[in-house]
């Protein structure tokens, strides 16, 4: 009987079996659609299982394309906690990505430390992108504003900035038919984690991760966080300072998407450019909607999301289907991931009614 | 019961002859990849059916799949991150290519020239013409004049224009694009020196609503032929035909899309220099690490007239045309003032196109409406 209860309030054991069933369905349905394609499925997902983890190389693949999702879902994640839809992952990134260059690049000029350097630009950009997602969260609690637009909308304000700084003020002269600031150097560069082709934002997103879920779900912190997600009224009432947890969340996690955008520049591009613009702010929402919010289960589904992605490019290359073949992927995952939700508490309805019936009866006699 | 266990054992016969024939095709491609087929991997930033700079490139990819002794492999859509090299390295390890074509600008520096070093016995070949003097020998880099045929689009324009309003939607202020919008605008002016050429930048390769936007408000200004430079010229070839203005195209040939509208445009020959550059290949020559050229070159060409233009606009460009085969045309000859009354290049000076000064064009020339910044 103990067990029967334990199952019916979304026990470890549901909350891996609803996931599992729902990638399962998701599968089956994309199978469908590749067979109406008229691509044999069992292909498909071998040569998807060969591009995400099937050799050495495919499994760094995926876990690279996994590193910027790890900290943008974050982004989403962590003011989920609180009942906030952040969808502004992309600006955060962006503006993380320009700030960390504009602090690095005069202590580049100054001949500064390596590791000072890259520490200040990891700073710099983490200001800048919670500075940034936390104005939406500003915006929300003194002014009522709804922060999914409003962060949406502060993104295309980034994205604006980011161009007219790097097409004007900090854009580097020889730069001419694409447009960039200035190059930090080879020598500043973050380099790749040793033995592995990976860059060193997949260490830093799993360590975000890891400490954020510690903070949400294990600290007084994160409860009275929650406490404000379930309904700040409540929480107002018992004392609680809404307004400092609502800006302390939204900096957490535009920090988290501002570190992606100086991983962006610092391990990949080595300066901004348009180039930051590449997404995975938007990845992130999707990764973070699939976790169901919850920071280290962003681990496992960025993973996911990166291998599927990895393996797109063999898809188009090997079995002549569109790029949009995994993009219908992530959709159908995306879609029956959230249907799924339902199921929490029905799958074992009929054991619940039947334990409560049984529960029912000897308590009232 | 019968059919359905014939159906059961026919799927599972299926299923086995699919795995065993994946096995031996994919086996034998590794064996013929070393010994005979050369495998190419193009890469595209965008869809290659965009109508524009991809479908371009896709074309020249085509043209090459045709050849004997080579596979191709593509991939579209790869945005100029880590992606890009995880694309390359891709191709490379799991379909044994070793010739690759990254065709965006963007894929050059910091991700081109970061595999190179790494993979010696792969051939990088780059759309754009970055390399410089000391860079990856096994990197190639290459582009077109293509300021050509949109000066001869210039002039075709010019003839049929009853306004003498030309309009002209752009992505950004960068050099190669203030050279088309010059090179049109001096076309058009070569023929009616009272012309104008309104510009708006769009602020990005591809951004289908404002592009529209901008075709619209530039119709609503009365200018009747229209010519662009963005990734996809589609919606704006689109846009302009059901307005009823005049359309010269841009990348690849959009005839199709407006076949009442549409009188010539610049495209790009990249059948002409894949197929070239992978003879060179399997010949064993060297590949050149720098390829420029114009219409002369074949490395740019020009549509074919649509029925709106008349036979004077025909002789008058094709004269020209003949020029530049000939190797004796030069646009950018002085005196030529910007827009802002600035003389920028003095009267006795000529700028070839090879003219290094030409690379870091910063100004519009006169006539043309708009600014750079």
């Amino acid at each position: 009987m103990r067990i029967v209860a334990k199952m019916a309030t979304g026990g470890p054991v549901e909350v891996l079996l609803v996931p599992l069933i729902a990638i399962l369905a998701s599968a089956l349905l994309f199978a469908g659609f590749v067979a109406l394609a008229g691509v044999n499925p069992l292909e498909v997902y071998a040569l998807m299982y060969k591009g995400a983890f099937g050799t050495w190389f495919s499994l760094q693949n995926t876990l690279q394309r996994a590193a910027p999702l790890l900290l943008t879902a974050l982004c989403t994640a962590l003011p989920a906690q609180m009942g906030m839809v952040i969808i502004g992952a992309e600006g955060a990134l962006v503006m993380g990505g320009l700030v960390a260059v504009a602090a690095g690049l005069p202590l580049v000029g100054m001949g500064a430390p390596v590791f000072l350097t890259q520490l200040v630009m990891a700073l710099a950009g983490m200001i800048a992108g919670g500075l940034f997602v936390a104005l939406a969260g500003a915006l929300r609690h003194w002014r009522g504003v709804n922060e999914t637009i409003a962060s949406l909308l502060l993104s295309y304000i980034a994205i604006a900035v980011m161009n007219q700084m790097v097409e004007g003020p900090m854009r580097d002269p020889a730069s001419l038919n694409k447009p960039s600031t200035g190059a930090i150097g080879d020598v500043y560069m973050i380099g790749t984690i040793p033995g592995m082709d990976v860059h060193w934002g997949l260490v830093f997103g799993l360590i975000f991760c890891v400490l954020t879920w510690l903070l949400m779900f294990h600290t007084s912190f994160g409860f009275a966080a929650r406490i404000v997600g379930g309904n700040a009224r409540t929480a107002k009432l018992v004392g609680l300072p809404v307004g400092f947890l609502v800006l302390a969340v939204t900096f957490l996690g535009g920090a988290a998407a501002g570190l992606a955008g100086m991983v962006e520049v610092a391990a990949v591009q080595g300066r901004a450019n348009a180039s930051l613009v590449a997404g995975y702010g938007t990845g992130g929402i999707l990764v973070a909607f699939l976790a169901r919010q919850n920071p280290i289960a962003v681990i496992p589904v960025a993973v996911l999301l990166g291998g599927i992605a990895a393996s797109g490019g063999l898809l188009q290359r090997r079995l002549d289907l569109p790029d949009a073949t995994v993009l219908v992927l992530q959709g159908i995952l995306f879609v029956v991931l959230l249907a799924s939700e339902m199921l929490y508490g029905r799958l074992a309805v009929p054991r619940l009614s039947l334990a409560s019936f049984l529960r029912l009866r000897p308590q009232r006699s | 019961m019968t059919s359905s266990a014939i159906n059961r054992r026919s799927l599972l016969k299926g299923a086995t002859a699919f795995g065993i024939g994946g096995a031996l095709s994919s086996g034998l491609r590794f064996g013929t990849a070393r010994a005979a087929t050369l495998t190419i991997g193009f890469i595209y930033v965008g869809p290659r059916d965009d109508y524009g700079y991809n479908q371009s490139h896709a074309e020249g990819a085509a043209a090459v799949k045709k050849m004997a002794g080579v596979k191709v492999v593509e991939e579209e859509k790869v945005p100029e991150t880590i992606d890009v090299e995880k694309t390359m390295e891709s191709m490379i390890n799991l379909d044994g290519a070793s010739l690759l074509f990254p065709t965006s600008f963007g894929y050059y520096d910091p991700h081109i020239l970061k595999l190179a070093p790494k993979y010696k016995d792969v051939t990088f070949l780059h759309c754009g013409g970055l390399w410089k003097e000391g860079g990856p020998a096994n990197v190639g880099s290459y582009f077109g004049y293509i300021d050509e045929a949109q000066y001869l689009s210039g002039i075709v324009a010019a003839y049929t224009s009853k306004t003498k309003k030309m309009g002209f939607v752009a992505a950004k202020p960068i050099p190669q694009v203030l050279r088309n919008i010059n090179s049109f605008t001096l076309g058009a002016r070569s023929v009616d020196p009272t012309i104008t050429t309104q510009v708006i930048f769009t602020g990005d390769w591809s951004m289908p609503v404002k592009e529209a936007e901008a075709t619209n408000s530039l119709a609503d200004q009365g200018i009747d032929v229209i010519t662009c430079h963005v990734d996809s010229p589609k919606v704006l070839v689109e846009t302009a035909e059901t307005r009823g203005m005049f359309v010269c195209g841009y990348h690849a040939s959009q005839a199709a899309l407006a076949p009442k509208g549409y009188l010539t445009g610049a495209e790009w020959n990249w059948e002409k220099v894949y197929t070239d550059y992978v003879t060179m290949i399997q010949k064993g020559e060297k590949v050149p690490n720098m390829l420029r050229g114009g219409l002369k070159e074949g490395i740019v060409k020009r549509s074919a007239y649509g029925a709106p233009v008349s036979d004077e606009a025909r002789k008058h460009a094709d004269s020209v045309y003949d020029k530049f085969m000939a190797g004796d045309f030069v646009i950018y000859k002085g005196p030529i003032k910007s827009n802002t009354g600035k003389m920028v290049i003095d009267s006795g000076v000529s700028q070839g196109q090879t003219d290094i000064a030409l690379e870091s064009m910063d100004y519009l020339v006169e006539g043309v409406v708009g600014s750079t910044s």
